[in-house]
């Protein structure tokens, strides 16, 4: 059987609404991704030690296993403690959760990184340790995290591909049921994946006109 | 918790997760094999090799490795590449990681101090030797923290072969979720198990690390 991408255009809606799925996934995920990431690097640093131990734990066993093995944990544990929810919505937790805690690290690092005669400083000079924290750890964090944390919504796109095994009508997901009625998987997955380089290299120029305004504030 | 179920399980879990290592070690050599291949292409004076090395780690690194994944062996048979799943699995995984490598290695040898290389062709090596001799056993140093990263991420990334049917350690939770509805405990012996994995890769890059630090 030859290769003939003719029949990819007519399956075009297809791919449009994978594009569409897609994007919404890692737009949710990576938000849920952000949040979650500062909120875990805040317990982390400064939450008593009966909450930071707990998520201390969460962030390694999340950093330490697959994204497909706690995408399957997320689906079907939800439902098993009676929380039943779409694929779509397990998908952006799993997504978001997984990639909140690679946010935590960087965060947490980013904090950890600026020099402590900053905060010294601020302090003696009369700031309370919310002011220090406000208006002088946080904008020099900020320009070392900006990049890190680029990398990982990077990544995010790319993994979301993985949902698709929770049958969410993503890219890699919409392609699969192209293929089902065409079969014809090398057109379809070399279409899905010139989209998804696309969709990459616009998430790239994004972030290099963020990156570029976050060193103008310098 | 069901431990007495844990306890009948686990046989399946470890016999997997050996071939989760099997998989991890061979595309982690051709990865490297990539790698080095990629930096060299990079690195090179031929303009084609530089274009061509370029676009490699531009397209492996730009789309999702499960697509590759899916290109190849969905795809290969009608192109008159016919994998099992193993050596797709393996094939895809180490051509994937193999363009993250090749930015690792490339990265190493750029921040070699370029006064090394003039120093060394002033000195009469040639381009070759002054690389082979000079720069090189300078880069290795330097690499083995950024490869040992994409190791890890290559153990963690083995996972997606699940969805070509190889019988790894994701494959073996996600089929005993599905029929026993104990996500929680499956997720458990497979997390345990990825662990260990990713351990001893860590304990081997430290001591590479170790044995290979300047003081």
């Amino acid at each position: 059987m030859g290769l003939d991408f003719s029949v990819v255009p007519e399956y075009a809606h297809f791919l449009w609404i994978g594009v569409v799925w897609t994007t919404v996934l890692t737009v949710s995920a990576a938000l849920l991704a952000f949040f979650g990431g500062i909120l875990f690097a805040m317990i982390v640093l400064y939450a008593p030690r009966l909450l930071a131990w707990p998520t201390r734990f969460f962030v390694w066993l999340f950093m330490g296993t697959p994204l497909l093995l706690q995408l399957y944990l997320i689906y079907f544990g939800l439902s098993q403690v009676g929380i039943d929810v779409p694929a779509l919505v397990a998908g952006i937790v799993g997504l978001g959760l997984h990639f909140a805690v690679y946010n935590a690290d960087v965060i947490r690092a980013g904090i950890v990184a600026v020099d402590p005669g900053q905060n010294e400083g601020a302090r003696s000079l009369g700031l309370s340790r919310a002011q220090s924290f406000r208006y002088v750890i946080i904008p020099q964090a900020v320009r070392s995290v900006t990049p890190p944390l680029g990398n990982n919504l990077i990544a995010l796109l790319k993994d979301s591909a993985l949902v698709s095994v929770l049958g969410v009508a993503e890219l890699v997901h919409a392609s699969q049921l192209a293929i089902s009625e065409t079969y014809r998987p090398f057109e379809f997955y070399i279409t899905a994946a010139a989209l998804y380089y696309l969709l990459n290299l616009l998430l790239e120029a994004g972030l290099r006109a963020v990156e570029r305004k976050v060193e103008a504030t310098r | 918790m069901d431990l007495d179920l844990m306890i009948k399980v686990t046989p399946f879990f470890v016999e997997a997760a050996w071939v989760t290592v099997q998989i991890s070690v061979l595309s982690l050599v051709l990865g490297l094999a990539m790698g080095a291949l990629g930096a060299w292409a990079r690195l090179g004076r031929s303009r084609p090799l530089r274009v061509l090395g370029g676009a490699y780690v531009s397209l492996f690194r730009g789309t999702p490795c499960l697509i590759q994944l899916f290109v190849l062996y969905f795809g290969g048979p009608q192109v008159g590449i016919n994998l099992d799943p193993f050596t797709a699995g393996v094939i895809g995984l180490g051509v994937n990681i193999g363009a993250y490598m090749t930015e690792s290695i490339r990265g190493a040898i750029l921040a070699v101090e370029r006064g090394q290389t003039e120093a060394a062709r002033s000195l009469g090596l040639s381009r070759g030797q002054a690389m082979r001799r000079i720069v090189l056993p300078q880069a290795a140093r330097l690499m083995i923290r950024p490869l040992g990263v994409n190791s890890v991420a290559l153990i963690k990334g083995s996972a997606l072969v699940s969805t070509i049917s190889v019988v790894e350690l994701t494959y073996t939770a996600q089929r005993f979720i599905g029929s026993t509805y104990k996500p929680f405990e499956m997720f458990a012996i497979a997390a345990v198990l990825y662990m260990a994995i990713i351990y001893g890769a860590i304990r081997c890059v430290q001591w590479l690390d170790a044995r290979h630090a300047i003081d």
